[in-house]
């Protein structure tokens, strides 16, 4: 959040060797390797199908890679004992597609369950930090409600705020632009830029945005389907404007089309 | 965060009336901190002065500090002196301050007369939910026999493998057991008289015109009646029987039907089989407790039980099967688009079964002893 004092404050955010990953034994993607510097925006884009979500679910720990590692903050997760683990849980804070609010509790509750869990303040210092954490993402007036009474853009930012409540220093956003309007696509955009500026957060985005990859991200790598790995690494307007793998082009200028006929 | 690497402080020096707090370390809202009232250490300064100068690592732990520190200050008047703390916590304690002043509490709370008159309105819609549920499946019903063909079997035979065949399991376990007991406890009145081959009698009267039925019913409700209302609410929540209602196609004809069929044609004769195990269940008791021999239980069970106690085992099976269906698929049905709602759904679908059958039950003793039955 602040300035870093710790001995491994050199070390990367996230440093990912050789991983390999998929289900039943069968690899989605294969022997990836690659590092996110810390307060970096970093992109994981490509296709439908290519390995985003299952990227993302053994980066987080909910599935267990094939092979490689993954650590956070110099610190290895994947051959973690249950006890280093726990810690580097609290390293980071994931928002899902949907939200994932626990729909039986309000707002104020979602925020405040990681709280209660994992600190030991008081009720009120957590009611204080659970409404400031929803202020931070617009949702002040809302603390009360439950996930069902609000929109889906509301719930992504309510998601936020409950991935924010620990500070992580890491925050992994899977799909934070799907299903919502442009408008309140752009503003989300806006809430992930002003977490970094104010926290100092490195936020790992797996998205295939176009209007957010080019508004926010730092870098990105793309997935590839067919070869099971990273096909390009690099600055988003410079791999637009570099690269010459088609797939890369395609992908990164699929928003452009000809000019309608006119007259 | 990472690990904090030097543990947080607040170091207070009171000079005069001005208490002088030092920041220091790395602030963890998952490690110990400091709190105000400690740091004030039951002192009353005029004037507080916050300085970081050794702030390393710090999050909203830090903040809580501050604010604690600020609304202290303004309750006994003293002065909050924060200029020398950077600009970004500046940022956030405002952010804070706003967001704490700003915050209501939203009163869901309602009186009485509020509540009583919300519930009777509620009791309404739900009655008027129920009888369009019904004519729907009126309808539907009428619909299917004039184009069978439209009928989705291949759902239809589906249901009645999961809700009859994968049944039989449980459905033989309960009676049987339930043969068990009423066998015991028979046998410890009727032996007392000497009437042991009674036994035959009461398991077999109790078994075809009320526990095959009713046992079975009870069981299904909890199997098949809960699964109905979990597919369907889960359906509900994932907009699936909304895109069936815009494409023109009925929900009860697509969804309700086949289950509400299956269920209607299986009931029956898993009570018919829930029967069988029941007075076999019966049958090892007399053998074993009442050294009854199985012929002669058989021969004592054909003296009293007829057709007509078979029709009327049958007639209540169908009937709670129906019961069961309509449940379970109007609750999925009506179930929120939630997680907690497709459970209370499941929930309410088990308890409405269960009670219409003990109320159908009850209705049933009535009419066939009207009807000499």
């Amino acid at each position: 959040m602040a300035d870093v004092t710790d001995p491994l404050s050199d070390s990367p955010a996230i440093e990912v060797t050789g991983l390999s990953c998929g289900y039943d034994g069968q690899p989605v993607l294969k022997d990836v390797s690659f590092t996110v510097k810390r307060g970096e925006v970093f992109f994981v884009i490509g296709g439908s199908g290519c390995g985003k979500s299952t990227l993302l679910r053994n980066l987080i720990g909910l599935n267990h890679p094939l092979a490689g590692t993954v650590k956070f903050l110099g610190q290895s997760f994947t051959h973690a004992d249950l006890a280093a683990r726990r810690a580097l849980l609290k390293t980071f804070g994931v928002l899902y597609q949907g939200g994932a609010l626990w729909s039986s509790l309000t707002l104020r509750q979602n925020v405040a369950l990681p709280l209660e869990e994992h600190t030991a303040l008081s009720p009120r210092e957590i009611g204080e930090l659970a409404t400031l954490k929803l202020a931070q993402v617009g949702l002040t007036g809302f603390e009360d409600y439950y996930p069902s009474e609000i929109s889906g853009g509301m719930k992504k930012r309510a998601g936020l705020a409950r991935a924010l409540a620990l500070d992580p220093s890491i925050v992994f956003l899977d799909e934070p632009s799907a299903g919502l309007d442009p408008v309140t696509s752009r503003k989300l955009d806006e809430l992930v830029l002003q977490v970094r500026e104010t926290f100092g957060t490195t936020l790992v985005v797996v998205s295939h945005e176009l209007a957010s990859i080019y508004s926010i991200a730092d870098r990105v790598i793309m997935l590839d389907r067919g070869e099971q790995k990273i096909i390009a690494e690099g600055a988003p307007r410079e791999l637009a404007a570099h690269s010459r793998d088609p797939r890369v082009i395609d992908f990164l200028h699929r928003g452009d089309r000809p000019a309608a006929p006119t007259g | 965060m990472s690990a904090p690497a030097s543990p947080a402080r607040a170091d207070a020096t009171l000079e005069g009336e001005t208490l002088s707090v030092q920041l220091a370390g790395d602030w963890s809202i998952t490690g110990p901190r400091p709190n105000w009232p400690a740091a004030l250490a039951g002192r009353a300064p005029k004037r507080v002065v916050l300085g970081s100068a050794g702030l390393g690592q710090w999050d909203s732990s830090l903040l809580l500090f501050l604010f604690e520190a600020q609304q202290w200050c303004r309750i006994v008047g003293a002065h909050c002196d924060i200029k020398a703390l950077p600009e970004k916590i500046h940022a956030l304690l405002r952010q804070m301050s706003t967001s704490h002043e700003t915050s209501v509490p939203f009163d869901r709370s309602e009186n009485f007369f509020t509540g009583v008159g919300e519930a009777t309105i509620d009791v309404w819609r739900k009655t008027k939910v129920f009888a369009h549920f019904i004519g729907e499946c009126v309808l539907g019903g009428v619909r299917l026999v004039k184009h069978p063909q439209k009928f989705r079997w291949g759902d239809f035979i589906e249901e009645m493998q999961l809700c009859g065949a994968m049944a039989l399991p449980i459905v033989s376990l309960v009676s049987f057991l339930v043969g068990v007991t009423l066998a015991y406890t028979g046998a410890i009145v009727l032996r007392q008289y000497g009437g042991d081959i009674y036994v035959a009698d009461l398991v077999g009267l109790s078994m075809v015109r009320e526990m095959g039925a009713l046992m079975t019913g009870v069981v299904l409700a909890g199997r098949t009646g809960a699964a109905f209302a979990a597919t369907l609410g889960n359906m509900k929540a994932n907009e699936e029987i909304d895109a069936l209602e815009t494409l023109g196609i009925s929900a009860v004809d697509f969804l309700v039907l086949p289950r509400l069929l299956a269920l209607g044609v299986m009931m029956p004769l898993l009570a018919i089989y829930a029967n069988a195990l029941g007075i076999l269940g019966g049958m090892a008791v007399s053998m074993k407790v009442l050294s009854i021999p199985p012929t002669a239980y058989w021969v004592e069970l054909l003296t009293i039980v007829d057709m007509s106690d078979m029709l009327v085992g049958v007639i209540k099976a169908v009937v709670f099967g129906l019961i069961i269906g309509l449940a379970g698929c109007l609750r999925g049905i009506e179930a929120e688009r939630s997680a907690a709602g497709v459970g209370r759904a499941a929930t309410s679908a088990v308890v409405t079964a269960i009670l219409l059958i003990i109320v159908a039950d009850a209705i049933f003793a009535v009419a066939f002893d009207i009807l000499g039955l």
